[in-house]
């Protein structure tokens, strides 16, 4: 078990290397620069901040400083936000959206099943129908049209919630961005778990264990539950690395300084470190992620062993 | 001996028996499901509107009427009634006249105006110039010159929807955001669609390490986070609507290799693509000929879903600012300057977003119908 974590763990570092090379040319290939403005700097002030920031180099000895940098820990300096290095950008940053995505995933996988689950149990009734027409509403309609129209409603015409801002994360100030994150996760799961729910009902596992007489709510929750939620595990692993590391629609909106601005704020702005510092972060959490769910996967599902 | 073919009317009547195609059944399954067929109905709607509806609105969706900035949607026509007095005093104040009088009556506005000095016929412009008025002219002018009456026709304008923050109609805005979005949709998906099936059939179809390496383009592709691919490739072939498409399409092919590489890996082992490599049929012509027609039902059903995501996926670049360019615009658009001006005018953000909401509500529905539809599995 430690064996294959630490092999997957070290099978991760190719992929990442490959991702980060390709973004850091990828990078580097588009036009413009950081310090491209609407009224060009002076020769010579563009000059210094080239040679400070290393931009005189050739290509790939600023590659090879950055990999020896990044070797050491180090992220590098922001291009845009002066006198912050990537981490601090990225430390004060990723709580938030850390924060914001693991709460908006525990309540979407509380609602998602209780709702899937009860849709399975009713299967072709009302309750069904009602629960399918939800998911579908929330798996089609987008986050930016969610979470204005969630502001507008709460924020202006109801002033129950405040419209955007972050205030320390007070849960008034959470709530409405988890839901708009929540929403569609509610809907996937709730579909997923209605579909494998069906099918676990009819299993045989099952079958004997109502055969012992055992409670209908002993059976749902213990035995068919068990089976029914390994296709929500799998679906979860990128869900969680999507959500944890930000929305760069919902910080928008919401005002929220969360990471998933910086991304596309850098990527516009041409601030390379700064890019590269949240495709590493997107990157790890990805491949983290893919390992706890097959290890979730091995726990729930005796028939995978890892060894 | 016979009497199981008597039974059969048609083979009594001696007419061959009709065998019901593929494509025959779905249509007929798709017929009975209703909300697919709701959907055909809206996406046809929306296909009419975004292909005539900028020609037939009233308004051109790059006309600005600064007098109508923001004026909330209502069926009732613009000027209200008791607006037409106050707002002839504002435009008639620059023309530094003493106004006697002012009536409407119907579309008419008559002015009586007097100064000291010999009036300028030229005044009239002053009318001209707002959007309320227009073909303003000198009815009567006294003998001495110095007093007038004037007469204006009263421009009477719908907007439905409202106007946006520049004065513009949104309902002309939504009607060719409507178009764009079609447009990139059946574009981009087209582009997707070509990379994709040709990428995925020549992996599954080559195979060995051939595939191992193309199938590991594409996973280094996936692992890529996807809002920094479309970011990178709007950056490189800079804010141009079409190249846009493309870059798109070209972001979207990666599930759609994957789908046609399982297919063509299962098609390869059958026995009319070994008959065909066994008569020498060359590899493109096995792949154009026999794999690809035969991966089509996935496929479409694949490309129905990946319509809506690319409209989805369009929306969010032009939200993020990264789209279509004024005076052109798109849904994304719209809906990020509805969230901006939310407090102001609700409408702007409203339409656009119900105007979306519909169009993939209807995409998406029609893409389950079909593939409930041509799922040979539940028959």
């Amino acid at each position: 078990m430690f064996g294959y974590v630490l092999r997957r763990l070290l099978g991760a570092i190719p992929t990442l290397f490959l991702i980060i090379t390709l973004s850091f040319f990828l990078m580097r290939v588009a036009p413009g620069g950081p310090f491209d403005r609407e009224r060009a700097l002076e020769a010579k002030v563009l000059e210094n901040l080239n040679r400070v920031f290393h931009l005189d180099r050739p290509l790939w000895e600023q590659y090879l400083y950055y990999l020896g940098n990044l070797a050491r820990g180090d992220l590098g300096p922001s291009f845009i936000y002066r006198d912050f290095s990537v981490q601090q950008l990225l430390g004060s940053g990723l709580p938030i959206s850390i924060q914001l995505g693991a709460t908006a995933l525990l309540l979407a996988l509380l609602i998602g099943s209780v709702l899937g689950t009860i849709a399975a149990l009713r299967q072709n009734s009302w309750v069904d129908y009602g629960v399918t027409a939800v998911a579908t509403f929330g798996i089609t309609v987008p986050n930016f049209v969610v979470a204005p129209l969630l502001s507008l409603v709460f924020g202006v015409w109801l002033s129950l919630l405040p419209a955007g801002g972050w205030g320390n994360g007070g849960p008034a100030n959470m709530l409405l961005p988890v839901i708009t994150l929540a929403l569609p996760q509610v809907a996937v799961i709730a579909r997923l778990i209605r579909g494998s729910m069906i099918e676990a009902l009819r299993s045989d596992h099952v079958r004997t264990a109502r055969a012992y007489g055992l409670p209908a709510r002993m059976v749902v929750i213990v035995h068919a539950m068990r089976a029914a939620c390994l296709p929500v595990v799998s679906y979860l692993g990128p869900a969680a690395a999507a959500l944890l590391t930000g929305s760069v629609v919902v910080e928008t909106i919401f005002g929220l300084p969360g990471i998933g601005r910086y991304f596309v704020q850098g990527a516009l702005n041409r601030d390379y470190t700064l890019v590269m510092g949240t495709v590493i972060i997107i990157a790890v959490f990805v491949v983290v992620f893919n390992l706890v769910v097959d290890l979730i996967y091995a726990a729930l599902d005796p028939r995978v062993r890892y060894d | 001996m016979t009497d199981i073919a008597t039974n059969t009317p048609e083979v009594a009547a001696g007419a061959p028996v009709k065998g019901r195609s593929l494509w025959a059944t779905a249509m007929m399954r798709l017929r009975r499901n209703k909300a697919a067929m709701a959907s055909l109905v809206i996406l046809v709607v929306y296909i009419l509107a975004g292909l005539f509806g900028p020609m037939i609105s009233p308004h051109h969706y790059a006309t600005v009427y600064p007098d109508y900035v923001r004026v909330p949607a209502s069926l009732e026509a613009y000027p209200r009634e008791d607006e037409i007095v106050p707002q002839a005093e504002n435009v008639l104040a620059r023309t530094r006249l003493d106004i006697n009088s002012i009536e409407v009556d119907g579309n008419t506005l008559r002015v009586e105006a007097s100064s000291e000095r010999e009036i300028d016929p030229r005044v009239t412009r002053y009318l001209d110039r707002s959007d309320i008025f227009s073909n303003a002219r000198i009815t009567e002018t006294s003998a001495d010159g110095r007093s007038v009456v004037m007469e204006a026709d009263v421009e009477r304008l719908r907007f439905i929807f409202g106007t946006d923050g520049n004065g513009r109609d949104l309902l002309a805005r939504i009607l060719i955001s409507i178009r764009i979005s079609l447009m990139i949709g059946a574009l981009a998906t087209g582009v997707a669609l070509i990379i994709g099936v040709a990428w995925g059939a020549t992996a599954g179809f080559l195979g060995g390490r051939v595939d191992n390496v193309m199938m590991r383009v594409v996973d280094i592709l996936y692992a890529l986070p996807f809002t920094f691919f479309a970011i990178l490739l709007v950056v490189f072939f800079g804010r141009n609507v079409v190249l846009m498409f493309i870059a798109v399409g070209a972001v979207e092919w990666l599930d759609m290799a994957r789908i046609v590489r399982g297919q063509t890996i299962s098609l390869r082992r059958r026995e009319f693509v070994q008959a065909a490599e066994a008569l020498g049929v060359s590899s493109g012509g096995i792949l154009r000929r026999h794999i690809i027609p035969n991966t089509l039902g996935p496929v479409i059903i694949y490309m129905t879903l990946l319509i809506p995501k690319v409209i989805l996926l369009e929306s969010f670049l032009s939200f993020l600012g990264l789209g279509v360019q004024e005076p052109l615009t798109s849904l994304g658009v719209l809906i990020s300057e509805g969230a901006r001006n939310m407090r102001s005018a609700p409408y702007m953000l409203l339409y656009p977003s119900i105007a979306l909401t519909l169009l993939l509500f209807a995409l998406n529905f029609l893409g389950d119908g079909l593939r409930d539809a041509l799922d040979p599995k539940d028959r």
